[in-house]
Protein backbone atom coordinates (compact mmCIF):
# COMPACT_ATOMS: atom_id res chain seq x y z
CA UNK A 1 0.00 0.00 0.00
CA UNK A 2 1.39 3.67 -1.17
CA UNK A 3 1.83 5.76 1.61
CA UNK A 4 -0.89 8.23 0.34
CA UNK A 5 -3.17 5.26 0.33
CA UNK A 6 -2.31 4.19 3.65
CA UNK A 7 -2.45 8.35 4.96
CA UNK A 8 -6.16 8.52 3.15
CA UNK A 9 -7.21 5.09 5.00
CA UNK A 10 -5.72 6.72 8.92
CA UNK A 11 -7.81 9.69 8.07
CA UNK A 12 -10.61 7.72 6.78
CA UNK A 13 -10.65 5.84 9.95
CA UNK A 14 -9.89 8.57 12.41
CA UNK A 15 -13.20 10.36 11.07
CA UNK A 16 -15.30 7.59 11.83
CA UNK A 17 -13.46 6.64 14.57
CA UNK A 18 -15.09 9.35 17.54
CA UNK A 19 -18.51 9.12 16.40
CA UNK A 20 -18.24 4.81 16.74
CA UNK A 21 -16.79 5.30 20.29
CA UNK A 22 -19.36 7.45 20.74
CA UNK A 23 -22.36 5.67 19.78
CA UNK A 24 -21.00 2.39 21.49
CA UNK A 25 -20.52 3.77 24.53
CA UNK A 26 -23.90 5.33 24.65
CA UNK A 27 -25.77 2.11 23.81
CA UNK A 28 -23.74 0.68 26.38
CA UNK A 29 -24.77 2.94 28.99
CA UNK A 30 -27.90 2.13 27.84
CA UNK A 31 -28.11 -1.35 28.59
CA UNK A 32 -26.49 -0.77 32.05
CA UNK A 33 -29.05 1.33 32.80
CA UNK A 34 -31.83 -1.13 31.70
CA UNK A 35 -30.69 -3.67 33.59
CA UNK A 36 -30.65 -1.35 36.92
CA UNK A 37 -34.27 0.21 36.25
CA UNK A 38 -35.78 -3.16 35.20
CA UNK A 39 -34.13 -4.99 38.01
CA UNK A 40 -36.37 -4.41 40.53
CA UNK A 41 -39.59 -4.66 38.16
CA UNK A 42 -38.48 -7.91 36.86
CA UNK A 43 -37.12 -9.11 40.14
CA UNK A 44 -41.22 -8.81 41.56
CA UNK A 45 -41.77 -11.32 38.51
CA UNK A 46 -40.11 -13.79 39.04
CA UNK A 47 -41.02 -13.85 42.69
CA UNK A 48 -44.57 -13.98 41.80
CA UNK A 49 -43.87 -16.95 39.30
CA UNK A 50 -42.31 -18.90 42.09
CA UNK A 51 -39.40 -18.63 40.10
CA UNK A 52 -36.25 -18.55 42.80
CA UNK A 53 -33.59 -20.72 40.76
CA UNK A 54 -32.28 -18.42 38.01
CA UNK A 55 -28.59 -17.53 36.53
CA UNK A 56 -27.58 -13.43 35.98
CA UNK A 57 -27.95 -14.64 32.26
CA UNK A 58 -31.37 -15.75 32.66
CA UNK A 59 -32.67 -12.97 34.48
CA UNK A 60 -31.10 -10.55 32.14
CA UNK A 61 -31.99 -11.89 29.00
CA UNK A 62 -35.80 -11.72 30.73
CA UNK A 63 -34.61 -8.07 32.19
CA UNK A 64 -34.06 -6.66 28.64
CA UNK A 65 -37.05 -8.46 27.02
CA UNK A 66 -40.15 -7.13 28.94
CA UNK A 67 -43.39 -6.28 28.03
CA UNK A 68 -43.32 -2.62 29.46
CA UNK A 69 -40.02 -2.48 30.68
CA UNK A 70 -39.14 0.82 33.08
CA UNK A 71 -36.41 1.89 30.46
CA UNK A 72 -36.61 -0.75 27.21
CA UNK A 73 -33.67 -1.92 26.27
CA UNK A 74 -31.96 -0.38 22.14
CA UNK A 75 -33.11 -3.66 20.51
CA UNK A 76 -36.29 -3.68 21.78
CA UNK A 77 -36.83 0.02 20.52
CA UNK A 78 -35.31 -1.04 17.24
CA UNK A 79 -37.89 -4.28 16.67
CA UNK A 80 -41.03 -1.98 17.48
CA UNK A 81 -39.69 0.87 15.20
CA UNK A 82 -38.61 -1.59 12.56
CA UNK A 83 -42.60 -3.79 12.68
CA UNK A 84 -44.69 -0.46 13.39
CA UNK A 85 -42.68 1.26 10.09
CA UNK A 86 -42.41 -1.58 7.67
CA UNK A 87 -44.20 -4.32 8.83
CA UNK A 88 -47.48 -2.62 9.66
CA UNK A 89 -50.27 -1.33 6.96
CA UNK A 90 -49.35 2.80 6.75
CA UNK A 91 -52.93 3.80 6.44
CA UNK A 92 -53.28 1.62 9.96
CA UNK A 93 -53.66 3.86 13.28
CA UNK A 94 -50.97 1.45 14.74
CA UNK A 95 -48.65 2.16 11.95
CA UNK A 96 -45.85 4.71 12.59
CA UNK A 97 -45.47 6.05 8.83
CA UNK A 98 -49.32 7.17 9.10
CA UNK A 99 -48.66 8.97 12.23
CA UNK A 100 -45.36 10.81 11.20
CA UNK A 101 -46.57 11.58 7.65
CA UNK A 102 -49.17 13.60 9.92
CA UNK A 103 -46.35 15.02 12.38
CA UNK A 104 -44.56 16.01 9.38
CA UNK A 105 -47.57 17.90 7.50
CA UNK A 106 -47.93 20.13 10.47
CA UNK A 107 -44.78 20.55 11.05
CA UNK A 108 -43.71 21.80 7.82
CA UNK A 109 -47.26 23.92 6.90
CA UNK A 110 -46.26 25.21 10.63
CA UNK A 111 -42.73 25.42 9.74
CA UNK A 112 -43.50 27.56 6.35
CA UNK A 113 -45.85 30.04 8.43
CA UNK A 114 -43.60 30.74 11.10
CA UNK A 115 -40.35 31.12 8.77
CA UNK A 116 -42.19 33.29 6.59
CA UNK A 117 -43.47 35.44 9.93
CA UNK A 118 -39.78 35.29 11.54
CA UNK A 119 -38.73 36.47 8.14
CA UNK A 120 -41.50 39.48 7.50
CA UNK A 121 -41.12 40.87 11.19
CA UNK A 122 -36.80 40.31 11.25
CA UNK A 123 -37.28 42.67 7.87
CA UNK A 124 -39.82 45.14 9.57
CA UNK A 125 -37.17 45.49 12.71
CA UNK A 126 -34.24 46.20 10.76
CA UNK A 127 -36.02 48.52 8.70
CA UNK A 128 -38.33 50.56 10.93
CA UNK A 129 -36.07 52.15 13.35
CA UNK A 130 -39.03 52.14 16.72
CA UNK A 131 -39.89 48.43 16.49
CA UNK A 132 -36.19 47.10 18.01
CA UNK A 133 -37.55 48.47 21.15
CA UNK A 134 -41.74 47.76 20.75
CA UNK A 135 -41.72 44.64 18.62
CA UNK A 136 -38.59 42.71 20.12
CA UNK A 137 -39.52 42.64 24.00
CA UNK A 138 -42.69 41.01 22.87
CA UNK A 139 -41.36 38.61 20.50
CA UNK A 140 -39.12 37.67 23.21
CA UNK A 141 -41.38 37.43 26.41
CA UNK A 142 -43.94 35.14 23.52
CA UNK A 143 -41.38 32.13 23.96
CA UNK A 144 -40.60 32.38 27.57
CA UNK A 145 -44.69 30.94 27.92
CA UNK A 146 -44.12 27.34 27.68
CA UNK A 147 -46.03 26.12 24.68
CA UNK A 148 -47.33 22.92 26.44
CA UNK A 149 -49.92 25.90 28.82
CA UNK A 150 -50.46 27.87 25.63
CA UNK A 151 -51.28 24.65 22.99
CA UNK A 152 -54.59 23.86 24.40
CA UNK A 153 -55.67 27.86 23.98
CA UNK A 154 -54.68 27.87 20.97
CA UNK A 155 -56.97 25.18 19.93
CA UNK A 156 -59.75 26.64 21.52
CA UNK A 157 -59.38 30.05 20.27
CA UNK A 158 -59.02 29.06 16.72
CA UNK A 159 -62.18 26.45 17.31
CA UNK A 160 -64.21 29.40 18.01
CA UNK A 161 -63.16 30.94 14.34
CA UNK A 162 -64.16 27.24 12.89
CA UNK A 163 -60.73 27.18 12.53
CA UNK A 164 -59.83 23.30 13.05
CA UNK A 165 -57.92 20.42 11.57
CA UNK A 166 -54.18 20.36 11.16
CA UNK A 167 -54.18 24.42 11.24
CA UNK A 168 -54.12 25.14 14.68
CA UNK A 169 -51.51 21.87 15.07
CA UNK A 170 -49.49 23.76 12.33
CA UNK A 171 -50.07 27.49 14.43
CA UNK A 172 -48.66 25.64 17.26
CA UNK A 173 -46.01 24.63 15.41
CA UNK A 174 -45.15 28.17 13.79
CA UNK A 175 -45.56 29.69 17.21
CA UNK A 176 -42.06 27.98 18.47
CA UNK A 177 -40.69 28.38 14.91
CA UNK A 178 -41.13 32.06 14.01
CA UNK A 179 -38.96 33.03 16.80
CA UNK A 180 -35.53 31.74 15.91
CA UNK A 181 -36.45 32.96 12.25
CA UNK A 182 -36.61 36.85 13.68
CA UNK A 183 -33.89 36.41 15.76
CA UNK A 184 -31.52 35.08 13.38
CA UNK A 185 -32.92 37.08 10.69
CA UNK A 186 -32.55 40.43 12.43
CA UNK A 187 -28.91 39.18 12.84
CA UNK A 188 -28.51 38.35 9.32
CA UNK A 189 -30.17 41.60 7.75
CA UNK A 190 -27.98 43.88 10.01
CA UNK A 191 -24.60 41.48 9.10
CA UNK A 192 -23.42 43.78 6.16
CA UNK A 193 -20.63 46.32 7.56
CA UNK A 194 -20.83 50.06 7.26
CA UNK A 195 -18.40 50.09 4.22
CA UNK A 196 -21.04 47.90 2.12
CA UNK A 197 -23.73 50.13 3.59
CA UNK A 198 -22.01 53.07 2.88
CA UNK A 199 -21.39 52.07 -0.83
CA UNK A 200 -25.14 51.40 -1.36
CA UNK A 201 -25.62 55.14 -0.43
CA UNK A 202 -22.97 56.36 -2.62
CA UNK A 203 -25.58 54.59 -5.48
CA UNK A 204 -28.28 56.28 -3.92
CA UNK A 205 -29.92 52.81 -3.66
CA UNK A 206 -33.28 52.29 -3.00
CA UNK A 207 -34.57 50.86 0.61
CA UNK A 208 -35.68 47.50 -1.59
CA UNK A 209 -32.75 47.28 -3.50
CA UNK A 210 -30.25 47.69 -0.84
CA UNK A 211 -32.54 45.13 0.52
CA UNK A 212 -32.52 42.56 -2.05
CA UNK A 213 -28.72 43.16 -3.09
CA UNK A 214 -27.15 43.87 -0.02
CA UNK A 215 -29.14 42.62 3.22
CA UNK A 216 -30.52 39.58 2.12
CA UNK A 217 -27.75 37.88 0.26
CA UNK A 218 -25.38 38.74 3.23
CA UNK A 219 -27.94 37.44 5.64
CA UNK A 220 -27.57 34.02 3.52
CA UNK A 221 -25.65 31.74 6.53
CA UNK A 222 -27.85 33.32 9.48
CA UNK A 223 -30.92 32.33 7.54
CA UNK A 224 -29.88 28.45 7.15
CA UNK A 225 -28.83 28.25 10.63
CA UNK A 226 -32.23 29.98 11.76
CA UNK A 227 -33.94 27.64 9.27
CA UNK A 228 -32.37 24.36 10.92
CA UNK A 229 -33.11 25.08 14.34
CA UNK A 230 -36.77 26.29 13.50
CA UNK A 231 -37.58 23.26 11.28
CA UNK A 232 -36.91 21.21 14.69
CA UNK A 233 -38.99 23.77 16.62
CA UNK A 234 -41.80 23.58 14.65
CA UNK A 235 -41.58 19.83 14.76
CA UNK A 236 -41.47 19.89 18.59
CA UNK A 237 -44.30 22.22 18.92
CA UNK A 238 -46.47 19.45 16.24
CA UNK A 239 -46.18 17.10 18.61
CA UNK A 240 -46.89 19.16 21.74
CA UNK A 241 -50.19 20.10 19.70
CA UNK A 242 -50.72 16.32 19.03
CA UNK A 243 -50.56 15.74 22.44
CA UNK A 244 -53.02 18.45 23.29
CA UNK A 245 -55.27 17.53 20.48
CA UNK A 246 -54.87 13.83 20.08
CA UNK A 247 -57.74 12.53 17.97
CA UNK A 248 -56.27 12.62 14.78
CA UNK A 249 -53.54 11.29 15.42
CA UNK A 250 -49.82 12.14 15.16
CA UNK A 251 -46.24 11.03 16.59
CA UNK A 252 -47.86 13.00 19.69
CA UNK A 253 -50.61 11.48 19.72
CA UNK A 254 -48.70 8.02 19.90
CA UNK A 255 -46.92 9.02 22.50
CA UNK A 256 -50.19 9.75 25.11
CA UNK A 257 -51.39 6.27 24.09
CA UNK A 258 -48.50 4.52 24.88
CA UNK A 259 -48.13 6.30 28.01
CA UNK A 260 -52.24 6.02 28.72
CA UNK A 261 -51.24 1.81 28.45
CA UNK A 262 -47.99 1.78 29.85
CA UNK A 263 -46.58 0.90 26.36
CA UNK A 264 -43.13 2.41 26.64
CA UNK A 265 -41.35 0.49 24.13
CA UNK A 266 -43.95 2.59 21.76
CA UNK A 267 -43.29 5.43 23.59
CA UNK A 268 -39.43 5.28 22.61
CA UNK A 269 -40.62 4.18 19.12
CA UNK A 270 -42.79 7.40 18.61
CA UNK A 271 -39.67 9.04 20.01
CA UNK A 272 -37.27 7.92 18.19
CA UNK A 273 -39.20 8.16 14.77
CA UNK A 274 -39.67 12.11 16.09
CA UNK A 275 -36.50 12.54 16.40
CA UNK A 276 -35.49 11.08 12.86
CA UNK A 277 -37.53 13.03 11.24
CA UNK A 278 -36.72 16.07 12.70
CA UNK A 279 -33.02 15.07 11.80
CA UNK A 280 -34.30 14.46 8.13
CA UNK A 281 -35.70 17.71 7.85
CA UNK A 282 -32.67 19.52 9.58
CA UNK A 283 -30.28 17.27 7.23
CA UNK A 284 -32.01 18.83 4.04
CA UNK A 285 -31.89 22.37 4.68
CA UNK A 286 -28.09 21.36 5.67
CA UNK A 287 -27.86 20.14 2.03
CA UNK A 288 -29.63 23.27 0.41
CA UNK A 289 -27.29 25.00 2.34
CA UNK A 290 -24.42 23.70 1.45
CA UNK A 291 -25.52 23.91 -2.46
CA UNK A 292 -26.35 27.75 -2.16
CA UNK A 293 -22.98 27.64 -0.51
CA UNK A 294 -21.28 26.80 -3.36
CA UNK A 295 -23.12 29.02 -5.67
CA UNK A 296 -23.20 32.41 -3.45
CA UNK A 297 -19.00 31.58 -2.76
CA UNK A 298 -18.91 31.38 0.60
CA UNK A 299 -18.09 27.58 0.72
CA UNK A 300 -14.20 27.71 0.28
CA UNK B 1 -14.74 84.67 2.12
CA UNK B 2 -12.67 82.79 -0.30
CA UNK B 3 -9.37 80.44 0.61
CA UNK B 4 -6.29 81.24 -1.15
CA UNK B 5 -7.22 78.78 -3.43
CA UNK B 6 -10.51 79.37 -4.23
CA UNK B 7 -9.45 83.03 -5.22
CA UNK B 8 -6.73 81.52 -7.57
CA UNK B 9 -9.23 79.84 -9.39
CA UNK B 10 -8.28 80.67 -13.03
CA UNK B 11 -10.77 78.58 -15.07
CA UNK B 12 -14.52 79.29 -15.66
CA UNK B 13 -17.34 78.42 -13.34
CA UNK B 14 -18.44 75.95 -15.38
CA UNK B 15 -15.34 73.98 -15.21
CA UNK B 16 -15.39 74.01 -11.24
CA UNK B 17 -16.33 70.67 -9.77
CA UNK B 18 -15.87 71.16 -6.13
CA UNK B 19 -16.20 74.16 -4.43
CA UNK B 20 -16.27 74.09 -0.41
CA UNK B 21 -16.84 77.15 1.80
CA UNK B 22 -16.05 77.34 5.08
CA UNK B 23 -17.05 73.99 6.18
CA UNK B 24 -17.20 72.76 9.96
CA UNK B 25 -18.04 69.68 10.79
CA UNK B 26 -18.68 68.42 14.41
CA UNK B 27 -18.84 64.74 15.60
CA UNK B 28 -21.24 64.60 19.07
CA UNK B 29 -19.75 61.39 20.39
CA UNK B 30 -20.14 60.01 24.25
CA UNK B 31 -16.91 61.88 24.90
CA UNK B 32 -18.41 64.99 23.94
CA UNK B 33 -18.67 67.09 20.95
CA UNK B 34 -15.51 66.49 18.23
CA UNK B 35 -14.41 68.91 15.74
CA UNK B 36 -13.48 67.11 13.02
CA UNK B 37 -13.09 69.97 10.13
CA UNK B 38 -12.62 73.63 10.97
CA UNK B 39 -13.59 76.58 8.55
CA UNK B 40 -12.39 74.58 5.11
CA UNK B 41 -12.16 76.20 1.95
CA UNK B 42 -11.61 74.64 -1.20
CA UNK B 43 -11.96 74.20 -5.25
CA UNK B 44 -11.08 71.31 -7.16
CA UNK B 45 -11.02 72.15 -11.23
CA UNK B 46 -12.20 69.62 -13.58
CA UNK B 47 -9.60 66.73 -14.29
CA UNK B 48 -7.07 68.06 -11.30
CA UNK B 49 -5.71 64.83 -9.47
CA UNK B 50 -5.87 66.53 -5.62
CA UNK B 51 -4.44 64.53 -2.78
CA UNK B 52 -5.13 64.75 0.93
CA UNK B 53 -2.60 64.32 3.01
CA UNK B 54 -2.43 64.29 6.61
CA UNK B 55 -2.27 62.86 10.47
CA UNK B 56 -4.97 60.45 11.59
CA UNK B 57 -7.91 62.69 13.20
CA UNK B 58 -6.76 65.61 10.25
CA UNK B 59 -10.46 65.10 8.83
CA UNK B 60 -9.33 64.26 5.61
CA UNK B 61 -11.46 61.09 5.23
CA UNK B 62 -14.40 62.92 6.37
CA UNK B 63 -14.01 65.91 4.21
CA UNK B 64 -14.26 63.63 1.46
CA UNK B 65 -17.33 61.46 3.01
CA UNK B 66 -18.71 64.94 2.98
CA UNK B 67 -18.22 65.51 -0.43
CA UNK B 68 -19.71 62.50 -1.05
CA UNK B 69 -22.96 63.05 0.89
CA UNK B 70 -21.79 60.45 3.67
CA UNK B 71 -21.55 63.34 6.38
CA UNK B 72 -23.67 65.99 6.88
CA UNK B 73 -21.48 69.20 7.48
CA UNK B 74 -22.12 71.21 10.93
CA UNK B 75 -21.93 74.66 8.65
CA UNK B 76 -20.53 76.08 5.52
CA UNK B 77 -21.16 74.86 1.78
CA UNK B 78 -20.22 72.07 -0.07
CA UNK B 79 -20.93 72.08 -3.85
CA UNK B 80 -20.54 69.47 -6.52
CA UNK B 81 -21.14 70.06 -10.37
CA UNK B 82 -22.99 73.17 -8.66
CA UNK B 83 -25.04 71.28 -6.72
CA UNK B 84 -25.58 70.50 -2.99
CA UNK B 85 -23.62 66.68 -2.48
CA UNK B 86 -27.18 65.30 -1.74
CA UNK B 87 -28.28 66.21 -4.97
CA UNK B 88 -25.03 65.23 -6.42
CA UNK B 89 -25.26 61.85 -5.36
CA UNK B 90 -28.67 61.24 -6.75
CA UNK B 91 -27.56 62.22 -10.00
CA UNK B 92 -24.57 59.62 -9.35
CA UNK B 93 -21.76 62.63 -9.93
CA UNK B 94 -19.30 60.30 -8.41
CA UNK B 95 -17.86 56.98 -7.80
CA UNK B 96 -16.16 55.95 -4.52
CA UNK B 97 -13.47 54.11 -3.69
CA UNK B 98 -13.04 53.19 0.26
CA UNK B 99 -9.92 51.95 2.37
CA UNK B 100 -11.12 48.63 1.77
CA UNK B 101 -12.52 46.70 -1.05
CA UNK B 102 -15.80 46.53 0.22
CA UNK B 103 -16.53 43.99 -2.76
CA UNK B 104 -19.70 41.99 -1.92
CA UNK B 105 -18.46 37.95 -0.99
CA UNK B 106 -21.13 36.13 -3.20
CA UNK B 107 -20.77 38.12 -6.19
CA UNK B 108 -18.27 37.42 -8.22
CA UNK B 109 -15.95 40.06 -9.80
CA UNK B 110 -17.53 40.50 -12.48
CA UNK B 111 -21.10 41.08 -10.87
CA UNK B 112 -19.39 43.11 -8.45
CA UNK B 113 -18.48 45.27 -10.73
CA UNK B 114 -21.83 45.15 -12.53
CA UNK B 115 -23.57 46.11 -9.19
CA UNK B 116 -23.60 49.83 -9.95
CA UNK B 117 -25.03 48.98 -13.23
CA UNK B 118 -27.63 46.62 -11.97
CA UNK B 119 -28.28 49.70 -9.03
CA UNK B 120 -28.40 52.56 -11.83
CA UNK B 121 -30.77 50.54 -14.34
CA UNK B 122 -28.14 49.30 -17.00
CA UNK B 123 -29.20 46.70 -19.08
CA UNK B 124 -27.73 43.57 -19.78
CA UNK B 125 -25.79 44.13 -22.92
CA UNK B 126 -24.62 47.56 -21.67
CA UNK B 127 -23.90 45.97 -18.19
CA UNK B 128 -21.80 42.99 -20.04
CA UNK B 129 -19.66 45.67 -22.43
CA UNK B 130 -18.88 47.70 -19.37
CA UNK B 131 -18.15 45.20 -17.24
CA UNK B 132 -15.37 44.01 -19.86
CA UNK B 133 -14.14 47.23 -20.05
CA UNK B 134 -13.72 47.86 -16.39
CA UNK B 135 -11.93 44.23 -16.06
CA UNK B 136 -9.47 45.25 -19.28
CA UNK B 137 -8.89 48.86 -17.80
CA UNK B 138 -7.64 47.48 -14.00
CA UNK B 139 -5.82 44.38 -15.61
CA UNK B 140 -8.17 41.75 -14.47
CA UNK B 141 -9.68 40.40 -17.86
CA UNK B 142 -9.82 36.74 -17.21
CA UNK B 143 -10.29 36.98 -13.33
CA UNK B 144 -14.18 38.26 -13.70
CA UNK B 145 -15.67 34.81 -12.19
CA UNK B 146 -13.54 35.07 -10.07
CA UNK B 147 -15.06 35.51 -6.23
CA UNK B 148 -13.29 38.16 -4.13
CA UNK B 149 -11.74 35.65 -1.93
CA UNK B 150 -9.61 34.17 -4.44
CA UNK B 151 -8.24 37.57 -5.70
CA UNK B 152 -4.91 39.13 -3.56
CA UNK B 153 -5.76 42.39 -1.75
CA UNK B 154 -4.34 44.49 -4.52
CA UNK B 155 -6.07 42.89 -7.08
CA UNK B 156 -9.15 43.27 -4.77
CA UNK B 157 -9.02 47.10 -4.31
CA UNK B 158 -8.39 47.10 -8.21
CA UNK B 159 -11.42 45.62 -8.57
CA UNK B 160 -12.89 47.89 -6.55
CA UNK B 161 -11.84 51.00 -8.57
CA UNK B 162 -13.44 49.46 -11.94
CA UNK B 163 -16.69 48.84 -9.98
CA UNK B 164 -16.48 52.43 -8.94
CA UNK B 165 -15.83 53.85 -12.35
CA UNK B 166 -18.14 50.99 -13.90
CA UNK B 167 -21.10 53.71 -14.61
CA UNK B 168 -18.40 56.23 -15.91
CA UNK B 169 -19.11 59.45 -13.15
CA UNK B 170 -16.51 62.50 -13.84
CA UNK B 171 -15.65 62.38 -10.29
CA UNK B 172 -13.61 59.86 -8.79
CA UNK B 173 -13.26 60.15 -4.59
CA UNK B 174 -10.80 57.63 -3.35
CA UNK B 175 -10.26 56.92 0.31
CA UNK B 176 -6.69 55.39 1.08
CA UNK B 177 -7.68 53.10 -1.38
CA UNK B 178 -3.92 51.52 -1.05
CA UNK B 179 -3.55 52.10 2.61
CA UNK B 180 -3.60 48.24 3.19
CA UNK B 181 -1.31 47.35 0.16
CA UNK B 182 2.60 46.91 0.29
CA UNK B 183 4.94 48.75 -1.08
CA UNK B 184 5.70 47.41 -4.05
CA UNK B 185 2.29 46.45 -5.21
CA UNK B 186 1.22 50.39 -4.22
CA UNK B 187 3.94 51.59 -6.57
CA UNK B 188 2.50 49.48 -9.20
CA UNK B 189 -0.94 50.74 -8.50
CA UNK B 190 -0.04 54.28 -8.43
CA UNK B 191 1.63 53.74 -12.39
CA UNK B 192 -1.75 52.15 -12.74
CA UNK B 193 -3.92 55.29 -11.71
CA UNK B 194 -2.27 57.71 -13.20
CA UNK B 195 -2.53 55.98 -16.53
CA UNK B 196 -6.23 55.65 -15.48
CA UNK B 197 -6.34 59.43 -14.43
CA UNK B 198 -4.57 60.38 -17.98
CA UNK B 199 -7.12 58.04 -20.27
CA UNK B 200 -10.43 59.17 -18.74
CA UNK B 201 -9.76 62.44 -17.82
CA UNK B 202 -11.33 62.48 -14.75
CA UNK B 203 -11.17 64.59 -11.67
CA UNK B 204 -9.35 62.83 -8.82
CA UNK B 205 -9.83 63.79 -5.05
CA UNK B 206 -7.55 61.17 -3.11
CA UNK B 207 -7.30 61.03 0.89
CA UNK B 208 -3.93 59.24 1.60
CA UNK B 209 -0.89 58.54 4.44
CA UNK B 210 1.88 58.48 2.41
CA UNK B 211 4.33 61.58 0.86
CA UNK B 212 5.74 59.98 -1.96
CA UNK B 213 2.31 58.69 -3.13
CA UNK B 214 0.73 62.42 -3.01
CA UNK B 215 3.05 63.81 -4.72
CA UNK B 216 3.64 61.37 -7.07
CA UNK B 217 0.12 61.44 -8.23
CA UNK B 218 -1.21 64.48 -7.85
CA UNK B 219 -1.70 67.61 -9.39
CA UNK B 220 -2.04 69.43 -6.39
CA UNK B 221 -1.48 68.56 -2.71
CA UNK B 222 -3.57 69.57 0.02
CA UNK B 223 -2.04 69.26 3.71
CA UNK B 224 -3.96 69.12 6.71
CA UNK B 225 -2.99 69.10 10.26
CA UNK B 226 -5.43 67.53 13.28
CA UNK B 227 -7.54 68.75 15.88
CA UNK B 228 -9.71 70.40 14.87
CA UNK B 229 -8.97 69.44 11.41
CA UNK B 230 -7.87 72.18 8.65
CA UNK B 231 -6.11 72.86 5.62
CA UNK B 232 -2.04 74.02 6.75
CA UNK B 233 -1.06 74.19 2.92
CA UNK B 234 -1.90 73.81 -0.69
CA UNK B 235 0.86 73.02 -3.05
CA UNK B 236 1.09 72.54 -6.79
CA UNK B 237 3.34 70.20 -7.91
CA UNK B 238 3.13 70.58 -11.25
CA UNK B 239 4.52 67.23 -12.76
CA UNK B 240 4.13 66.52 -16.34
CA UNK B 241 0.78 64.74 -16.92
CA UNK B 242 2.42 61.32 -18.03
CA UNK B 243 4.86 60.62 -15.99
CA UNK B 244 6.85 56.97 -14.87
CA UNK B 245 7.76 56.29 -10.90
CA UNK B 246 11.48 57.55 -11.84
CA UNK B 247 10.44 61.26 -11.64
CA UNK B 248 11.03 60.94 -7.79
CA UNK B 249 14.57 60.77 -7.92
CA UNK B 250 14.20 64.07 -9.29
CA UNK B 251 15.16 67.20 -6.98
CA UNK B 252 11.89 68.56 -7.96
CA UNK B 253 10.27 65.89 -6.65
CA UNK B 254 11.87 65.95 -3.76
CA UNK B 255 11.73 69.67 -2.92
CA UNK B 256 7.18 69.46 -3.26
CA UNK B 257 7.86 66.56 -0.97
CA UNK B 258 9.52 67.92 1.26
CA UNK B 259 6.90 71.01 1.24
CA UNK B 260 4.61 68.70 2.24
CA UNK B 261 6.81 67.06 5.26
CA UNK B 262 7.47 70.71 6.11
CA UNK B 263 3.60 71.54 6.72
CA UNK B 264 3.04 67.90 8.18
CA UNK B 265 5.23 68.80 10.86
CA UNK B 266 4.28 72.41 11.21
CA UNK B 267 0.67 70.95 12.15
CA UNK B 268 1.85 68.91 14.67
CA UNK B 269 4.04 70.99 16.48
CA UNK B 270 1.87 72.43 18.62
CA UNK B 271 -0.35 69.84 18.96
CA UNK B 272 2.00 67.29 21.07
Amino acid sequence: MSIERASALRRRIMNVLPVTIVVTALVALWYVGALWMNAQLQGDFFANAGKTNYSFAEFAAAELNMDRPKLPAPHQILAELEHSTFEIDPSSKRSLVYHASITLEETILGFAIGSSLGILLATLVVHLAGLDKSLMPWIVASQTIPIIALAPMIVVILNQFDITGILPKAVIAAYLSFFPVTVGMVKGLRSPDPLQLDLMRTYSATRAQSFFKLRAPASAPFFFASMKVAVAAALVGAVVAEVTKSEDGGLGARLLAGSYYGQTVQIWAALFAAAACSAGLVGLIGLIDRATARRMGYAR
Amino acid sequence: MLSPVAKEARTLAGERVIDVADLSLTFTTADGPVQALSHIDLAVERGEFVSFIGPSGCGKTTLLRAIADLEAPTSGAIRVNGLSPGEARAKRAYGYVFQAPALYPWRTVERNIALPLEIMGFDKAERDARVAKGLDLVNLAGFGKKFPWQLSGGMQQRASIARALSFDPDLLLMDEPFGALDEIVRDKLNEQLLRLWDVTQKTVLFVTHSIPEAVFLSTRIVVMSPRPGRIRDVIDSGFPRERTLDIRETPEFLEVANRVRHGLREGHSYVD
